[in-house]
């Protein structure tokens, strides 16, 4: 039963939120409480998949495969739990933050939207499932893009649907190629039936188009430095942190390593492209005035690291990129929220025109986010480029990781600049609201905290149990028959 | 085979729309159009030939029928197209409403 709630509890919030109409603090309270209970509820799932294993939900009472079914496993409870962290800390940021708009109970309403359809790809065991909840969670996006309704916002918007689009077309017809193959669309089952089939290269080439868009992946990355920084902060914080890590990386994880064979072909596009995105977002980051869009391009560019990490196919380049997910997530969103926070206090995103006004716990938490993402070393952020770093070396790939190690150090480089020129003196005091300050704080000892999982006695228990769920495909193929099957 | 190169071809029209024309309106028509080739995509590999309707009526043997999964889907994906065709319509309209204009090469102030 479990399972159903992360997609019950988002749905029916966002429904009593869009009804609600204009009471700010009662809506407020809505969307904190459901998304508290989303992180309760995952924190739960880890104790639960330790005792009982995956956690298995059919709907309406048929078997699986002629129902949808509702799958978690170590990497889905992983992956929900990064969700919620996140979520919950945006909504507490957005009390402070979105006061300053209108009609907040359809932003809040959008976010509940985005939420249920980004847990609902995750928890999902059935291809089509996974494309519809994509899109729902894509349409409140694309909403929430344009939400601040000025004219570059609809462009943002309207340039990110049209990309969105296209790519979710190529998904749905490379669902068609797969359901014309295999005759199914439950993942598990799919994953069994195409063991010693022929490889199915057509429909690799449009899953990789189509989840590579939306991973923002070399050559589809452009939209990801206009989106993102045109929906309101806290959404940044939930785009660049999640939705982009959840409907890109999540899903070419499920599908390329857990459902279809593994492939040479797709590691070495993934190896290849990861690279350049890497590369090529690091660069355009460095002539960036608009701190967001800054941002934007770094996440591009930390993406190419996750997909390059990916591309090894090791384990140990599979715990590289599950590891700097998590942590790219809090560093991202932390940057964003110190963004918002910035831009609160300057009135202004453009930092060479910055007087320093965000005051000492905006600078903190963006010189430890900073220093974070960079990969300086006590923090989580380090930890996981080293493992990728090394990962790439044990592969022998050493090209490779010389290029993962200069691209870390250009991402120092501009981040130094950000902070120089954002905060050139500190003595100024900014009111910014309590509710903001507090998820910054919390957040910025997060991207320490996450350092404690490079412990092996604590990785052990963590991490490495979600990279034994990615690699052992013969594993979740048999879940099916676990599943009430005969 | 000829029909599945048929609707491949229609693909590559919206394709075409959404990718050279510079009208808002028709990029949109032109994601539509694709949707649409996938949406044709579909019911083509459910299609068994000389197979009849996919419902059980008492007293009659089912036979060869045609597969009913894919006309399911089809009917998810059209109503998914329609929200999002709905979205981008909407984001038409305050884009002509900024900019007074629907050519996007006149949609141009997100900095380069």
């Amino acid at each position: 039963m479990i399972a159903s709630y992360f997609i019950i509890i988002p749905l029916l919030s966002g429904f009593i939120l869009a009804m609600s109409g204009k009471r700010d603090r009662f809506v407020e309270l809505v969307a904190l409480i459901s998304t508290s209970l989303l992180l309760f509820l995952s924190v739960l799932l880890f104790p639960v998949i330790n005792a009982y294993g995956p956690v298995f939900y059919q709907l309406s009472g048929w078997k699986i495969p002629y129902t949808i079914s509702l799958v978690i496993d170590n990497l889905s409870a992983f992956v929900l739990f990064v969700i919620s962290l996140i979520a919950f800390f945006s909504t507490l940021y957005s009390i402070g933050y979105m006061r300053r708009f209108q009609a907040l109970n359809n932003y809040y309403a959008l976010l509940m939207l985005m939420i249920a359809g980004l847990n609902g790809v995750t928890i999902t065991g059935d291809l089509f499932n996974l494309f519809v909840f994509m899109e729902v969670s894509l349409i409140a996006t694309y909403a929430l893009v344009a939400f601040q309704g000025e004219p570059e916002h609809y462009e943002a918007a309207f340039k990110y649907a049209i990309l969105g689009s296209i790519s979710s077309t190529l998904i749905l017809f490379g669902i068609g190629c797969v359901y014309s193959m295999v005759s199914s669309l439950t993942l598990m089952q799919i994953s069994l039936k195409t063991n010693g089939m022929p490889s199915l290269y057509l429909a690799y080439g449009l899953f990789l188009t189509g989840f590579g868009l939306k991973a923002s992946m070399f050559p589809f990355h452009s939209w990801l430095p206009d989106a993102h920084p045109s929906a309101p902060s806290p959404v940044s914080a939930m785009l660049s942190g999640v939705l982009i890590k959840v409907l890109g990386v999540y899903s070419i994880i499920r599908v390329f390593f857990m459902v279809f064979q593994e492939s040479k072909v797709v590691l070495d596009v993934l190896l290849v492209f990861g690279t350049i995105t890497m590369v090529i977002g690091a660069i355009m980051a460095v002539g960036q005035r608009d701190i967001k869009r800054m941002l934007g391009f770094s996440s591009v560019s930390q993406m190419g690291y996750i997909l390059f990490s990916l591309g090894l196919g090791t384990p140990l380049g599979i715990l590289g990129a599950v590891y700097h997910m998590l942590n790219h997530a809090i560093l991202k969103g932390t940057l964003f929220l110190d963004a918002g926070a910035i831009e609160t206090a300057e009135g202004t995103r453009d930092f060479e025109n910055m007087a320093g006004r965000s005051g000492k716990t905006v600078y903190v938490s963006t010189l430890m986010a900073s220093l974070g993402i960079s990969g300086v070393p006590p923090f989580g952020g380090f930890f996981s480029k080293l493992i990728i770093i090394m990962a790439a070396i044990y592969a022998r790939k050493y090209s490779y990781a010389l290029i993962a190690l200069t691209v870390s150090v250009i991402t120092m480089a501009y981040y130094l600049k950000m902070l120089k020129k954002t905060f050139p003196t500190m003595n100024a005091r900014a009111k910014i609201p309590v509710s903001m300050k507090i998820t910054l704080i919390i957040l910025s000892i997060l991207t320490i905290a996450t350092a404690v999982l490079f412990i092996p006695a604590v990785r052990d228990i963590t991490l490495n149990k979600v990279v034994e769920c990615i690699t052992d495909r013969a594993v979740y193929g048999s879940l099916f028959k676990a599943g009430g099957n005969p | 085979m000829g029909l599945y190169l048929l609707s491949f071809i229609l693909f590559l029209v919206g394709l075409y729309g959404v990718l050279v024309k510079r009208n808002i309106v028709k990029i949109i028509l032109g994601s539509g159009i694709m949707g649409y080739a996938v949406n044709l995509f579909l019911i083509l590999i459910a299609y068994r030939s000389a197979g009849t309707f996919p419902i059980f009526l008492p007293g009659r043997e089912p036979g060869l029928m045609v597969d009913p999964l894919p006309q399911a889907l089809v009917l998810t994906s059209i109503v998914i197209e329609l929200g999002v065709t709905a979205l981008l319509v909407a984001l038409a309209v305050n884009i002509h409403k900024h900019y007074g204009t629907l050519d996007v090469r006149k949609v141009r102030r997100l900095k380069e």
